[in-house]
């Protein structure tokens, strides 16, 4: 790729506050096209609301998010250009539950990238297959297993063929036998280029997978670099801790 | 359900035989009670046509007020809830008067009977409406919105095929039990003199000084048209519940 080394999401000074409570602190932060970031740290250190901030969900006080070329913005044009090019898949699912299966994957590409139906039936079933659940396309969310809802949630994201994908927690609603098969669906479609940046407790997972690992605490990155080095020897006193807790687990 | 009416019905029914017979004025095999029971059921039109279309537009206004009561704009906001509370503080009565002799005066427009009704009963009952949307809206969980959203639907594609659709089926209920009142209050429009199942038995009591039987016929009438409207909503409650519901 040409552009390898530009990055696609670039996170200068930014800050947000809940109330009284700084859930980021002047965050400065890149990811390059195509590179894998997997994202850990304690509950409540701000890793979730990082990566909601780079398809505008949660609004930032301070700093500048650029995604994609686009500079995030709250207009509203900005936004739907910024998630048409964003994919994210959520620790519940939201799958979409009075909707099939099919009708959740084809609302994108109809309502979002203005297909007609027979196109986006193309696409959905495409991607459906491609998550391995296309003999479930007329059952309703709520007649699948947890981990047959996040593939679904993943095949929605993919169907707008978004530059990046973001994956909040997409295995901790799970029951353990189930994060396996979602886990394969994202070690997959990391073999195939995408720009990835997943908040989990998969270590293992992230080991696999991840170029880089980013470790927060307090709203801050305490600390980023390759899996080997991260996993090996942590710099930080805090994420040697976290590490030993959550690795002896 | 067929059993109250059974005991609430027969010591009126026999109230009424005891003393003063009355019962031939709507006795259908006698032609003059024929004649009777056909005016006052030439009023049923009227009653339900009067109520579906203040229905239908009101819980189109109902909607239009509860989504900018929903918007991050305190001004939206304000200008919901004004309307809400505004509407909510007339009493339906003084609304169809008001309407009806007030509004050509302001506006220099003649009202017909009938749309003077609608207009009334629909602003009355919008507020209702739109605090039920509002509820309903609310009670849909915030991922909902970010899913949709995360898939770049603009703010009207997520309510309309996301938000809406689920709203709906949780506040049919409620929606049920304002079909039920609007009809009956479609009776207060009779004092405005339209020819509705109300007017029609106040009329033939002029005419037939037999209040206990035709007043009687009307209970029955509104109770009929009730029963069936519950049964309604109730069929469409469980056909959407089977159908799909997380």
């Amino acid at each position: 790729m040409t552009h390898k080394e530009a990055p696609i999401i670039r996170f200068d000074g930014v800050s947000k506050r809940f109330d009284d409570f700084e859930v980021l602190r002047d965050i400065n932060f890149e990811v390059l096209r195509g590179e894998r970031i997997v994202v850990c740290g304690p509950s409540g250190s701000g890793k979730s609301t990082l990566i909601r901030c780079i398809n505008g969900l949660e609004p930032v006080q301070a700093g500048r998010i650029e995604v994609d070329g686009i500079v995030l913005s709250s207009k509203v044009a900005t936004l739907r250009a910024v998630r048409s090019r964003v994919g994210m898949v959520f620790q519940q699912f939201n799958l979409f539950p009075h909707l099939t299966v099919l009708e959740n994957v084809m609302l994108g590409p109809m309502r979002a990238r203005g297909m007609n139906a027979t196109d986006a039936r193309d696409i959905s079933i495409r991607y459906l297959d491609r998550v391995r659940i296309p003999e479930q396309a007329e059952k309703l969310p709520r007649q699948l297993s947890g981990g047959q809802q996040q593939r679904v949630a993943i095949a929605r994201s993919l169907c707008m063929e978004p530059a990046i994908m973001l994956f909040d927690e997409p295995t901790s609603a799970l029951d353990p036998e189930m994060i396996a098969e979602v886990l394969e669906v994202m070690g997959e479609l990391a073999g195939t280029g995408m720009t990835m940046v997943v908040v989990t407790h998969e270590m293992g997972f992230a080991r696999r997978v991840a170029d880089r690992m980013v470790f927060m605490d307090h709203g801050e990155i305490v600390e980023s670099g390759p899996p080997e080095a991260f996993f090996s020897a942590p710099r930080s006193q805090r994420c040697r801790d976290f590490l030993q807790k959550i690795l002896n687990h | 359900m067929a059993k109250y009416i059974f005991f609430m019905a027969v010591p009126l029914l026999l109230g009424g035989c005891s003393q003063n017979w009355g019962w031939y004025v709507v006795n259908p095999t006698l032609p003059s009670g024929l004649t009777n029971l056909k005016f006052m059921l030439s009023g049923l039109e009227y009653t339900l046509t009067l109520t579906a279309t203040a229905i239908a537009i009101s819980v189109t206004v109902g909607l239009l007020v509860a989504l900018p009561g929903l918007s991050t704009n305190p001004w939206a906001r304000r200008l919901s809830r004004a309307y809400v509370e505004l509407v909510r503080a007339v009493p339906i009565l003084v609304l169809i008067l008001w309407v009806y002799y007030g509004l050509p005066q302001l506006t220099g427009l003649q009202i017909g009977v009938f749309w003077a009704g609608v207009i009334a009963l629909a602003l009355s009952d919008s507020a209702f409406q739109a605090e039920i949307f509002r509820a309903g809206i609310q009670s849909i969980a915030r991922g909902q919105y970010e899913a949709a959203y995360s898939i770049s639907l603009s703010y009207r594609d997520t309510m309309r095929y996301v938000i809406l659709p689920q709203a709906i089926r949780r506040i049919l209920p409620a929606l049920g039990n304002q079909v039920v009142y609007m009809l009956k209050m479609s009776s207060l429009v009779s004092v405005i003199g339209m020819q509705e199942l109300t007017r029609k038995a106040n009329e033939l009591v002029v005419v037939e000084y037999r209040p206990l039987e035709i007043y009687t016929i009307l209970v029955l009438e509104y109770l009929v048209l009730i029963l069936i409207v519950s049964a309604c909503v109730r069929w469409l409650e469980r056909r959407l519940q089977t159908d799909e519901r997380s």
